[in-house]
Parts: structure tokens; C-alpha cells; sequence
């Protein structure tokens, strides 16, 4: 007889859980522990969004939408990425609410891949990226963002592993984990190699909002590109709503109605009064993202100067809302750093290896925390610091 | 300079403690800078005073505040400033607003009980030559106050220590 264990298919059976996952487990034993490991905003929904969810609720809009979503979520969508971005879609045709943008990826991954093609993506990355490309029978090809570039791609990164099976490339500014961003000038040269190029572009720009410094800059503003991008992007990051399960994708329609097949097949719609909170959000909730963005504005600051006063690089995030120093200086791997740092002064930080092999010898700090809380962190880690170092002075 | 300052004062509305190093560190600028620009707000007026918001309720502190809707005469070449005047000087009185609307004045003061509140009423208030009328309202119950709800129950971090 087989075990149950053995109906799983081959390649979920080969596929590691990540490495966040791996190291949660190891965290969530240990009593007291300070966390600079989370993915999500520390405000709670701006209330106005909360309260007109409360408000469709009452009235009883509980009921399956339209599988694209509301026309009017889906107006408001449109609206906000014209006056937003300058980036003009039909809400008829071109977008599609997504039960958060981890959706959109999954369903825009299946909606392209034909069993081995290859798709490129940038790492350090997200960590659901490749699973969805190998669950969706493509190759992942890894292009590495190099700290000496900022963690921005070059032309010739991207020349470099492209092949004729090329299909489509994912790439995700602001950078989880890094915090990076590429400005409009970067973008023109990746724009230039892919130009007379057959490959579809996948933008995951949920940290738009969410820059310092400098405004957002999307591949698809570029001229020639959004007939062949996808923008995926979502309500969590920018408006605090990790859990309300919102996100949506814009491109072209043929693309985006592939995409809407398999998302009527295996979902339906996003949830419905996520998707009337999300209007609200996107006519009335610029305030509250901007006041949260300086927030996190400030908290980055405090993070950068903390870890370079304790003598570690730290390169400028400008995006995002998490600093990714580099531990090198240390002698340790990533994962022995957190592991270590973990026992010793109780401080959750995320092993950079988690986010692909480059992100090795570096760690992923979130500041979506208190500044009383990044201070006490930054506090453990100097101290962490000075006692790894000092075998070294004797 | 527009922006350091809007920022420098959105900081320290919310929190007066913050020091000149937290704001430089904060802002991205040099501590000189936020020095010199706390500086010169003070001495332009912008920055009238430093405030502690106290939730009263909570102590044995036993005072009463009212809201007094008052409707004046304006004075020729003064208008509505030299009544404001004559009310807000009174220690009782802790704010003084002009208003469109059905009334004029809305003076808020405080006063250890009911009878002190209306002594200055009856006494000091109504009878002054201008004031055509008063209707005072007692506050009973303060929920919000500078922008801060005063008893926000503490919840605690729920997320998961580590996501992606």
C-alpha cells in the first residue's frame, strides 16, 4: 500500500516550504522574542475603509460580484493608475481584482507558461515567485540583483539569461526584501533590451506606494512596454489591508482575460466586501497613505544609521518598508547570524538566503514596527555585535 | 525649508518630547538645522507652547469644563478682537474661537465645580457690555481630544513573528 504522503504530486513533493517558513518555526519557540521579521504594516486599516466595510456589511452586499470584480472597484482602479502613474487601462477589459497581488501572480503565471518555458526573475525576491512559476510548469532562471548595483538589474544581468525559451520575466521595485527601487532612467535600459524582444513583462509593483525619496516608476510607463506588461499590485502594503485579501492586475487584455479564465474557475471573485473597502481606499485613503509613508520614512532613516553605526554596510533602501545590511563582516551565513541572534538577544530577523541564493550574507530587517520597538532591536543587535567581535580584538 | 518645517511640526503636534537628535535622525537633516528651525518658530510664534494631553477622568482631579456659545457685538475698527480680548484674558478661560454660524464666540472654560462656572457667567460674562447672549453647554465625557483617543485599549502585536 502506498503511504498518503505518496498521492502528492512530484513536484509539490520536491518543493522545499520556504525558508521563512523554516526559520518562523524555530522563532516562535523562543519566549520574549523582539520581531523585525514581519511582511506586513504594524497600522490597522485607516478607520474610513474599516467603516465603510462595517457599512456594506450592514446593508448586506454579500454576494458574488462580477468575476473581474466590481465596475466600480475596477473604475476606481483605472482612475488611480491614470492620476497615480499616468497609466491608462480599461476597466472594462484590462483589470482584474485579485484576491491579494500573490493571486495575480499565480493566476498570470498560469495564464502564460507553457511546460518549459522559462521565466526569469529577479532575486533576492518574494518567496512565492518560483513555486508559482514551477507549480505552473515553467523554469525558473534566477538573475541575481547584485548589492554593488543596488540591488537594481542591468541590461546586462538581463542579456545574459535570456534564451529562446525566454517567456516572460517577474520583477518586483520596491524590492521585498531589499527595499530597492529602479527609477525610470534604470528602467529604459531593461525597456531597451526587451523591446524587440517576445517576452511578456510581470511587474509586481505592490510597494509603489510606499518610496522615499523618489516616485514610483513602473516598466509600463515606458513607452512600447505595456502592451506586453502586467502590473500586479494590491491594497496591503499601501493601505494596511494584508488581510483583507485584495489585489489586482492590469495589462493587456488578452493577457488579463486568460487570466480572468482560470480566476472564475478557481475563485470566483475577490472577496466582496474587501473589494467595496477597496474603493473607498483608492477615492479617499491618499491621506492615510501618505501619513503612514512618512512614518515609515522616519523608521528607515533610524534603521539605516543604526546598522551603520554598529559598523555593518547597509545600503539606502528607497522603497518598501525593510533594510537588508550585509552581515559578511561577521563570518557567519545569514542563517547562523539569525539563528544565532535569535537565541542570544532574542531579535527576529529573516536569513537574506530565504529570499534566493544572493541574498546570502545579508538579513532582512522590516521596520514596520514601533520606533521603541526598532530602537530595543537595534539596541540587541549592537550588543550582539560587540560580543561576536570580541574574540576578534583579543 | 516649507517642507522641513511642516514636517518638523507634524512630528512634534503629535510628540513634544521628541528631541533635536530623534527629529534630525527622523527628517534625514542635520541636528544644527532642526535646532535652528525649532528656534526660529519660537521666535515667529509658531510654536506658542508645549502641551502634556492628560486624560483627567482618570485622576482624583475633581474640575468642570464647559463650552459657552456667546453672541457679541462687534466694535467699530475692532470687530469681534477687542471682546475676544477682554474674555480670553481671564485665567478660567482656556479657549477662545471666532465662528461662523449662529453665534459668535465659543469659549471653553474650567472651573473646580458648577458654581464657579456659572459665578464667571453670571458675573464676569453675561453682564460685559457686547455679549448679547450666552448658552452653556457642560462637557460630560471627553473621547478624543488633539487628535488622540484617550482610551484606546492597548492591543497587541498579532501578527506572526516572521512573514514573507
Amino acid at each position: 500500500m502506498r503511504s498518503a504522503g505518496d498521492f502528492v504530486a512530484d513536484n509539490i513533493q520536491s518543493m522545499p516550504f520556504s525558508g521563512i517558513r523554516k526559520f518562523f518555526d524555530v522563532a516562535k519557540e523562543i519566549e520574549g522574542v523582539i520581531s523585525l521579521g514581519v511582511g506586513e504594516p504594524d497600522f490597522p486599516t485607516p478607520w474610513r475603509i474599516r467603516e465603510e466595510a462595517i457599512y456594506q456589511l450592514e446593508q448586506g452586499n454579500t454576494i458574488y460580484t462580477s468575476n473581474a470584480g466590481l465596475i466600480e472597484l475596477r473604475q476606481a482602479i483605472s482612475a488611480y493608475m491614470r492620476d497615480r502613474f499616468a497609466m491608462r487601462y480599461s476597466p472594462l477589459s484590462e483589470i482584474i481584482a485579485t484576491v491579494g497581488a500573490s493571486e495575480g501572480i499565480d493566476i498570470a503565471m498560469r495564464a502564460l507558461i507553457n511546460p518549459g518555458d522559462e521565466i526569469l526573475l529577479v532575486e533576492p525576491c518574494f518567496v512565492s515567485y518560483k513555486p508559482c512559476i514551477v507549480m505552473a510548469g515553467g523554469v525558473p532562471i534566477v538573475i541575481s540583483a547584485k548589492a554593488e548595483n543596488d540591488f537594481r538589474i542591468t541590461p546586462e544581468d538581463l542579456e545574459g539569461k535570456i534564451t529562446e525559451r525566454t517567456k516572460a520575466i517577474l520583477m518586483a521595485y520596491p524590492s521585498n526584501p531589499t527595499g530597492a527601487i529602479m527609477g525610470r532612467s534604470d528602467l529604459e535600459k531593461i525597456a531597451e533590451v526587451l523591446r524587440n524582444k517576445d517576452i511578456v513583462v510581470l511587474s509586481d509593483e505592490i510597494y509603489a506606494e510606499l518610496t522615499y525619496g523618489a516616485s514610483h516608476a513602473s516598466i509600463a510607463q515606458i513607452p512600447g512596454m505595456a502592451g506586453k506588461t502586467v502590473v500586479l499590485s494590491g491594497f496591503s502594503k499601501a493601505y494596511s489591508m494584508t488581510g483583507w485579501r485584495l489585489g489586482y492586475a492590469c495589462g493587456p487584455e488578452d493577457i488579463i482575460t486568460a487570466m480572468l479564465k482560470i480566476h472564475q474557475y478557481i475563485l470566483m471573485c475577490a472577496p466582496t466586501v474587501s473589494q467595496y473597502a477597496g474603493i473607498e481606499a483608492l477615492k479617499n485613503g491618499a491621506k492615510d497613505v501618505e501619513s503612514m509613508r512618512k512614518d515609515y520614512d522616519g523608521r528607515r532613516r533610524i534603521m539605516v544609521n543604526g546598522f551603520r553605526q554598529m559598523g555593518l554596510d547597509c545600503f539606502e533602501p528607497k522603497g518598501a518598508f525593510y533594510v537588508f545590511p550585509c552581515i559578511k563582516s561577521t563570518g557567519l551565513s545569514s542563517e547562523e547570524f539569525c539563528i544565532k541572534l535569535l537565541h542570544e538577544e532574542k531579535v527576529a530577523v529573516v536569513p537574506g538566503s530565504a529570499f534566493g541564493e544572493c541574498g546570502e550574507g545579508f538579513i532582512r530587517c522590516s521596520y514596520a514596527y514601533s520606533v521603541d520597538a526598532l530602537k530595543e532591536a537595534l539596541g540587541r543587535i549592537s550588543r550582539f555585535l560587540e560580543k561576536l567581535r570580541l574574540p576578534l580584538v583579543k | 525649508m516649507a517642507n522641513l518645517r511642516e514636517d518638523l511640526l507634524a512630528l512634534i503636534e503629535r510628540n513634544s518630547r521628541l528631541t533635536p537628535e530623534d527629529l534630525a535622525e527622523r527628517l534625514g537633516v542635520s541636528m544644527e538645522e532642526v535646532a535652528a528651525e525649532l528656534g526660529l518658530m519660537v521666535d515667529e510664534q509658531i510654536i506658542c507652547g508645549y502641551h502634556t494631553l492628560i486624560n483627567w477622568d482618570k485622576t482624583s482631579k475633581e474640575f468642570v469644563t464647559a463650552l459657552i456659545e456667546v453672541k457679541v457685538t462687534p466694535q467699530h475698527g475692532m470687530g469681534f478682537d477687542k471682546i475676544a480680548q477682554r474674555i480670553y484674558l481671564f485665567d478660567e478661560v482656556k479657549a477662545v474661537y471666532l465662528m461662523s454660524g449662529g453665534f459668535d464666540l465659543t469659549v471653553v472654560i474650567e472651573g473646580d465645580n458648577i458654581k464657579e462656572v456659572a459665578y464667571f457667567i453670571s458675573n464676569k460674562l453675561a453682564p460685559m457690555e457686547s455679549v448679547l447672549s450666552t448658552a452653556t453647554h457642560f462637557v460630560l465625557k471627553k473621547y478624543k481630544d488633539h487628535g488622540i483617543v484617550l482610551e484606546l485599549p492597548k492591543k497587541p502585536d498579532e501578527r506572526m513573528i516572521i512573514s514573507p
